[in-house]
C-alpha cells in the first residue's frame, strides 16, 4: 500500500537553473501579450492549489511562547475552500474531459490529504515537500508561481483563502505573477469556447465576469458541494502518480510579534423566559447596553 | 521606520465612499498623525469627484481622484493598474485599504508587485518601536495574531466595523489631483453589479443582524426575523446550519466559512452556537440569544438570554419594539 512516488528528472534540473535565475525575485509588471495561451482543444486541464489545515472544529491552543499554536491533536482536512474549487475542477473535467492536477506546498504529513484529493477525482498531484517551508503568503505565492511556471494549464483554482491563517492572498499572488487574470470569490464557473463565465459573491450582491483562458479563479463557499470519495476510489486513488519535488525558497516576509486569545466577554445573564421576559429585553438594552 | 505617506484607497459605493472607507481614511490620518506624516487618500469609482472634500472632512491632506466609467465597478486588472499608478506618485510607506471583497482582492495584486505582504482584516493598528504592527484574527478569530512586516510599504486591509470612521477635528479643503487612468488591456470583461434582491446591505457593514438557525424549522419560517430586522433597521443572517439545508443562501452565512461579523447588536434566534458560528460573531458588541434549550452554548457567551421559543418571543419582541420605536 506503498503510494508511487516518482522523481521527475528534468523537473530537478529546472529546480537548480531557478536558484541562479531566480525570476521571480522581483514582480514583473503585468502584461497581458504572454506565451501563455489558452491550450485551444475542447479538454481542459486543470490545476487546483490545495493544502492541509486544521478541521474548522479544532479549539486553538496557544503554545508557551506566544508566537506560534500548539498543533498536536489535531485532524487535518483539506481546506474547506479549496475543497470546494477541487470539486468544480473534477466537475469541468467530467463536462469537458481532460485532466485535474492538484498542487500543494506543504510538510511531508500531506500525503494523506493529497490522496484524499486524488480519492475525490484528481488524476494526479504535485507535491512541493518542505517541512519548514515558512508559512507566509507572499512566499508561498512565489514558491506555487515558479512551479506553475513549467506546466500548461487552461483554469488554475484556489480556495478564496485558509481557513487557519486567513490571509486571503495566495490565489491573487499567484496569479499576478503569473501574469493571467484572476476572478476572485467566485460562487459559479462554466467553461465554454475557450472562456469562463464566473459569478463573484460580493457585499449585497453579486458580479459576473467573462474571462478568456487561461485564467485563475478562487473559490467560495456556494461554488460546489463536495462529493464524498468511496472506498474503492480512496483505493485507487493510491495507484495515482504523486510527483515530489522542493519547493524554490523564499524568505517570509510577515513576521508574528505575539499569538493572544480573543478577549473574553463579560459574564451574560438569562433576562427571563418566554414571551413575558420580552419587556425586560428591550429595557436593558436601551438602559445598560445603550444598544437602541 | 515608516518613511513615506499614509496612502488609503476609499473605495466607493455609487457616488459615495462606503462607510468602511471612511474608517480607513479616520485611521489612516491617526497612524499618519503618530509617525508625522501626510495622509493621501485614493478615491477610486464614477462619478466621485464632487465628493472628495468629503474625505478631507476624515482627515485626507491630499486626495488623489481615479474618477472613470470602466472604475464603476471594481475590475481587478483595472484597479490594480490605478493602485500602482498612485503608489509611484506618492511611494508611501504605508497602504490601507477597507477589507471588504474588492480591497481583499487588491491589496494583496498590489503587495506582490511591490515585493511586499498583506495584514489581512486588521481589528486594530499600533505604532510600536517606530513599526507598525496589525492585530487581525486567525483560524476565524479564534485567536489574533499580532504581525508586523521586514517589508516596506506595510498594507493593511481593515475589517469593516472594527475601526471608528469620525470627522477630524480640524477638518480642511484637501488638495485635489487628478490621477490618470490609462486603461490596460485585460482578458477579463467585468459586467454590471447585481444587487441581492431585497437586502440593503452586506452582513459585514450592518449595525444589526437579527440572526436564525437550525431552530427555524425551515425557509418559510424567517418572515419573523425579516421583520424584527426591519424594525431595527438591520438584515438577516444565518447559521451553517441553516445554510447547508438550503434555507438561506451562503451570502447570509456567519461563521467560520461564511461572514465574519461585528455588528453593535447581534440577535440570535434558535443558533444554538457552535463554535464555528461563534467565531463568526464573537466581536458584536451586544450579542442577544433567544432559544427554547436554556443549555445551549449560546447561552454561554450571550450578554442576554430569554429562553422560549422562537415563534413566540421574536414577534412579540418585534411588536413591542415597533411601540417603543414609535414605528
Amino acid at each position: 500500500m506503498i503510494s508511487r512516488l516518482k522523481w521527475r528528472l528534468h523537473g530537478y534540473n529546472r529546480f537548480h537553473f531557478y536558484l541562479f535565475e531566480t525570476p521571480f525575485r522581483t514582480a514583473k509588471p503585468y502584461s497581458s501579450s504572454r506565451s501563455r495561451k489558452f491550450i485551444g482543444h475542447s479538454k481542459l486541464k486543470i490545476i487546483v492549489c490545495i493544502r492541509r489545515v486544521p478541521d474548522t472544529a479544532t479549539r486553538i491552543k496557544i503554545a508557551p511562547d506566544n508566537r506560534s499554536i500548539e498543533m498536536s491533536d489535531v485532524e487535518y482536512v483539506i481546506n474547506p475552500y479549496e475543497e470546494y474549487a477541487l470539486e468544480q475542477g473534477v466537475q469541468l473535467k467530467e463536462k469537458h474531459g481532460g485532466e485535474v492536477t492538484v498542487l500543494t506546498l506543504g510538510p511531508e504529513k500531506s500525503t494523506p490529504m493529497i490522496q484524499k484529493a486524488l480519492a475525490l477525482g484528481a488524476d494526479n498531484a504535485i507535491h512541493l515537500k518542505s517541512n519548514n517551508f515558512p508559512d507566509d503568503p507572499s512566499a508561498i505565492a512565489r514558491a506555487l508561481a515558479a512551479e506553475l511556471k513549467n506546466h500548461q494549464f487552461d483554469v488554475l483554482l484556489f480556495g478564496k483563502k485558509g481557513v487557519d491563517d486567513d490571509n486571503h492572498q495566495v490565489g491573487e499572488m499567484v496569479s499576478e505573477l503569473l501574469g493571467i487574470p484572476c476572478a476572485t470569490q467566485v460562487v459559479k464557473l462554466e467553461i465554454a469556447d475557450g472562456k469562463a463565465f464566473g459569478t463573484r459573491e460580493v457585499e449585497g450582491g453579486s458580479i459576473t465576469v467573462e474571462i478568456s483562458l487561461p485564467a485563475a479563479f478562487t473559490g467560495e463557499k456556494d461554488l460546489t458541494v463536495p462529493r464524498y470519495a468511496s472506498l474503492r476510489e480512496l483505493v485507487a486513488a493510491r495507484k495515482k502518480l504523486i510527483t515530489i519535488k522542493e519547493p524554490q525558497p523564499f524568505p517570509a516576509l510577515l513576521e508574528t510579534v505575539s499569538i493572544q486569545y480573543p478577549p473574553p466577554r463579560p459574564q451574560g445573564r438569562i433576562i427571563g423566559k418566554g414571551v413575558e421576559a420580552v419587556p425586560e429585553l428591550i429595557k436593558v438594552l436601551h438602559e445598560e447596553a445603550k444598544v437602541i | 521606520m515608516v518613511q513615506g505617506p499614509v496612502l488609503v484607497f476609499a473605495e466607493s459605493l455609487g457616488q459615495d465612499f462606503r462607510k468602511a472607507s471612511l474608517e480607513a481614511v479616520t485611521e489612516g490620518k491617526r497612524i499618519a498623525g503618530i509617525v508625522n506624516t501626510s495622509l493621501v487618500a485614493v478615491a477610486i469609482g464614477n462619478g466621485i469627484k464632487d465628493r472628495t472634500s468629503y474625505l478631507g472632512a476624515y482627515g485626507a491632506d491630499t486626495v488623489l481622484v481615479a474618477d472613470a466609467p470602466e472604475l464603476k465597478t471594481f475590475h481587478p486588472d483595472y484597479y490594480r493598474t490605478v493602485g500602482l499608478e498612485a503608489v509611484r506618485k506618492v511611494n508611501p510607506g504605508v497602504i490601507l485599504m477597507p477589507a471588504t471583497s474588492s480591497g481583499k482582492d487588491l491589496a494583496p495584486r498590489l503587495a506582490i508587485h511591490l515585493n511586499t505582504v498583506v495584514a489581512t482584516e486588521a481589528t486594530k493598528l499600533d505604532v510600536e518601536h517606530d513599526r507598525l504592527v496589525a492585530t487581525r484574527p486567525v483560524y476565524a478569530g479564534k485567536a489574533f495574531l499580532r504581525v508586523t512586516m521586514k517589508s516596506s510599504p506595510f498594507i493593511a486591509t481593515l475589517r469593516p466595523n472594527a475601526f471608528n470612521a469620525k470627522q477630524a477635528p480640524s477638518s480642511k479643503t484637501p488638495h485635489v489631483e487628478e490621477l490618470q487612468f490609462n486603461k490596460p488591456q485585460s482578458r477579463m470583461t467585468v459586467h454590471e453589479y447585481h444587487a441581492h434582491a431585497g437586502k440593503k446591505m452586506d452582513l459585514t457593514e450592518a449595525n444589526v443582524i437579527v440572526s436564525g438557525g437550525r431552530g427555524m424549522g425551515g425557509p418559510e419560517n424567517y418572515k419573523i426575523l425579516e421583520e424584527l430586522a426591519e424594525t431595527l433597521g438591520g438584515v438577516v443572517g444565518a447559521s451553517r446550519a441553516s445554510v447547508d439545508a438550503g434555507w438561506r443562501p451562503h451570502s447570509d452565512q456567519v461563521g467560520q466559512t461564511g461572514r465574519t461579523v461585528s455588528p453593535t447588536l447581534y440577535i440570535a434566534c434558535g443558533i444554538s452556537g457552535a463554535i464555528q458560528h461563534r467565531v463568526g460573531m464573537i466581536n458584536s458588541k451586544v450579542i442577544v440569544a433567544i432559544n427554547k434549550d436554556p443549555e445551549a452554548p449560546i447561552f454561554g457567551f450571550a450578554d442576554y438570554g430569554i429562553v422560549g421559543d422562537v415563534f413566540q418571543v421574536v414577534p412579540a419582541l418585534t411588536n413591542e419594539l415597533r411601540r417603543y420605536l414609535g414605528k
